[in-house]
């Protein structure tokens, strides 16, 4: 269990002053000038040392995609941020944009300085209005302080952070999508290569990093990797904001370490489960993109990476979404499929159709009325969407419905012979 | 472009920006490096959307503001239309004076987002979504996740999330609204932010520096 005087994001729930005196009061922007003086190649290494996984869904090592960056650039480079939370269950970065966003600000500068960055850019979700109110808040006093903008704390270093509002596709929250967004575009993703290290926002190098990732840097490199490696598990280093949803008593947002049980995060953080642990059905860990897990796995897997990856799910944002036994799983995993269709940019056909189709025989299967092979049919259509789109939205599209078909097969299959017993009427044929 | 609910609305035939939008995007554009002001069209299409409901009461974009903004920042006309049919939160047809926005993602329907909605429609008369109700008040729009399940269901008016809500919560809110009132957003159960019911159960040992 995590000691509150490890915890990162002190002011998770906004209890105290958002603003810089707070901010200054727990710790934030204090010498940020000696983190700096350290130099680009020792806050990478100890960044790398430290062993913080992106917290945006993907998992990457922070440090060394900042180590992509060239360490000469005639052109411009750029830190984008990645404030465009959309997936559902996730509501981390919110409190850390309202409640903490100093840290995210001076994460800001740190990052781009280590990344010979020019100006950040935060790319925020276009529905967090208070939010990005609050931000520009805490921006404008920055600059005004000096912390940031021309000679940054006193640094010679010139830097700027920006913030750009989206205006409602979860699509830009990827990366290269959100890089077209932020140009002035329709989010579409780009292929890669080239990845945006070597050709990123207005093809200048850039890299794109999650919220979360950005405002923990400080801390880490004021802490040391050290203090950072002792936390959590081996290759999952660290703490996190959990964000426990759905069927649970209290629901609420946590910082914890990694590799946390599953039951004592719900347990202890979130009063557990509706009607007690035995009335679980199962567990969506990472946001809706990853395969739910039932109650058997929920039991006693561990809350990282890899432990999740070997339950074949993934800890993707760490948003928990729970569902209790009253819950028709069916209906969830349907709902996430439409989620999908609606969100789908359009520009590859695997992801632009057969979300569309999922969807539809989703909504058939809620009903049962489909035959019992449909479901192979099903299964076979999210592997050809997998795997087959310039970005992830297919396979996280394909990854809902595979985990439904591979631990709730014979809830669909009694729903069709359920259908089946109550009505004559014909089967429509699959994508009718 | 023809309004979600099929009804006919026409198309104002002119569109410029007054002194404050003017304002808005001149000091916008200066985010964004020379030559790159095509970033500056979501800012410029927010700006167009809030003139049309200061001087119109309902926030849309018409085709000529579409324009206006393609002008402004020298961009083809065409690219305008595409970003303002592709994201979300660009109403390309007139709303009602609050735009109600129930979210029923999955986070949100486990908390019982089905009540959310079927308050709202009791309480406005409308009944299916996109529509406008007939006092011209509300218009009622299904949307995705709002990025903040932890206090589902959620029902945004305009730009504020109303956060663990029910069907007795949406009556009193619409009414509040109906008598010109914007109760404060943010969790109508009176928890604090994201912290579970009842009161954190973290972070209750640290003691900070006065502040203030």
């Amino acid at each position: 269990m995590l000691d509150d005087k490890d915890r990162i994001f002190t002011n998770l729930y906004g209890l105290h002053d958002p603003f810089l005196k707070g901010a200054r009061s727990r710790g934030d922007w204090d010498n940020t000038a000696a983190i700096l003086a350290r130099g680009r190649d020792a806050i990478i290494q100890e960044m790398k040392d430290s062993g913080l996984r992106g917290r945006g869904g993907a998992g990457f090592p922070t440090g060394l995609k900042w180590s992509f960056m060239p360490k000469q650039a005639d052109r411009p480079c750029y830190l984008v941020v990645n404030a465009d939370e959309s997936e559902p269950g996730t509501c981390k970065d919110r409190d850390i944009i309202r409640h903490d966003p100093h840290k995210l600000i001076e994460g800001c500068l740190v990052a781009g300085f280590a990344m010979g960055a020019c100006a950040a850019y935060i790319y925020i979700r276009g529905e967090f209005f208070n939010e990005a109110v609050a931000l520009q808040r805490a921006i404008d006093e920055a600059y005004d302080a000096g912390l940031i903008g021309k000679n940054a704390c006193g640094t010679g270093y010139n830097y700027d952070v920006f913030l750009h509002r989206g205006a409602g596709a979860y699509i830009c929250g990827e990366e290269t999508a959100l890089l077209e967004s932020l140009e002035g575009k329709k989010g579409m993703p780009r292929m890669k290569p080239p990845f945006p290290a070597g050709v990123g926002l207005y093809g200048c190098p850039s890299t794109v990093n999650n919220v979360e990732s950005i405002a923990v840097a400080p801390t880490i490199l004021r802490r040391g990797a050290t203090w950072f490696n002792s936390l959590g598990r081996q290759n999952n280093t660290g703490q996190k904001v959990y964000c426990i949803s759905g069927h649970v008593n209290k629901p609420c947002n946590v910082e914890e370490e990694l590799g946390i049980p599953l039951r004592e995060l719900i347990d202890r953080y979130a009063g557990g489960v509706r009607g007690g642990w035995d009335n679980l059905l199962a567990v969506i860990p990472g946001g809706a993109s990853v395969p739910l897990i039932p109650k058997s796995i929920c039991d006693d897997v561990l809350m990282d990476f890899d432990s999740l990856r070997a339950a074949r799910s993934g800890l993707g944002t760490a948003a928990v979404i729970v569902m209790d036994k009253s819950t028709d799983v069916i209906k969830a995993i349907a709902r996430l499929s439409k989620f999908y269709m609606h969100e789908s940019c359009g520009q590859c056909t695997p992801c632009r159709e057969g979300t569309g189709w999922m969807w539809r025989v989703m909504t058939r299967m809620v009903e049962g009325r489909a035959t019992p092979d449909e479901i192979d049919t099903l299964d076979q259509v999210t592997r050809q969407v997998e795997g087959h789109t310039i970005c992830a939205l297919g396979d996280a599209a394909a990854w809902p419905v595979q985990g439904l078909i591979r631990h709730f097969r014979p809830v669909m299959e009694e729903r069709i012979a359920a259908y089946k017993r109550g009505s004559n009427r014909p089967v429509p044929l699959a994508a009718e | 472009m023809s309004a979600p609910n099929g009804s006919a609305f026409e198309q104002p035939e002119s569109f410029a920006f007054d002194a404050e939008s003017e304002a808005e995007i001149a000091h916008v554009i200066t985010r964004y490096p020379p030559g790159k002001q095509a970033s500056a069209v979501l800012p410029a299409m927010y700006v167009a959307q809030r003139q049309m409901k200061r001087q119109t009461g309902s926030a849309w974009i018409p085709v000529k503001a579409m324009d206006a903004v393609a002008a402004r920042l020298g961009m083809p006309a065409i690219r305008v239309y595409e970003v303002a049919t592709f994201y979300f939160m660009f109403n390309t047809s007139p709303i009602g004076k609050f735009h109600l926005q129930v979210c029923t993602t999955t986070p949100c329907w486990l908390r019982g987002s089905d009540e959310i909605t079927e308050a709202c429609r009791k309480e406005t008369g409308i009944k299916g979504w996109g529509e406008t109700s007939d006092d011209g008040l509300f218009t009622m729009t299904e949307v995705e996740c709002l990025g903040a399940c932890v206090n589902a269901p959620i029902l945004q008016v305009d730009d504020n999330f109303y956060e663990d809500m029910d069907a007795a919560k949406v009556t009193e809110l619409l009414a509040a609204l109906r008598r010109g009132e914007r109760p404060f957003p943010g969790s109508m159960t009176g928890r604090q932010t994201s912290a579970p019911e009842g009161g954190p159960n973290t972070l209750t040992t640290l003691h900070f520096a006065p502040e203030g």
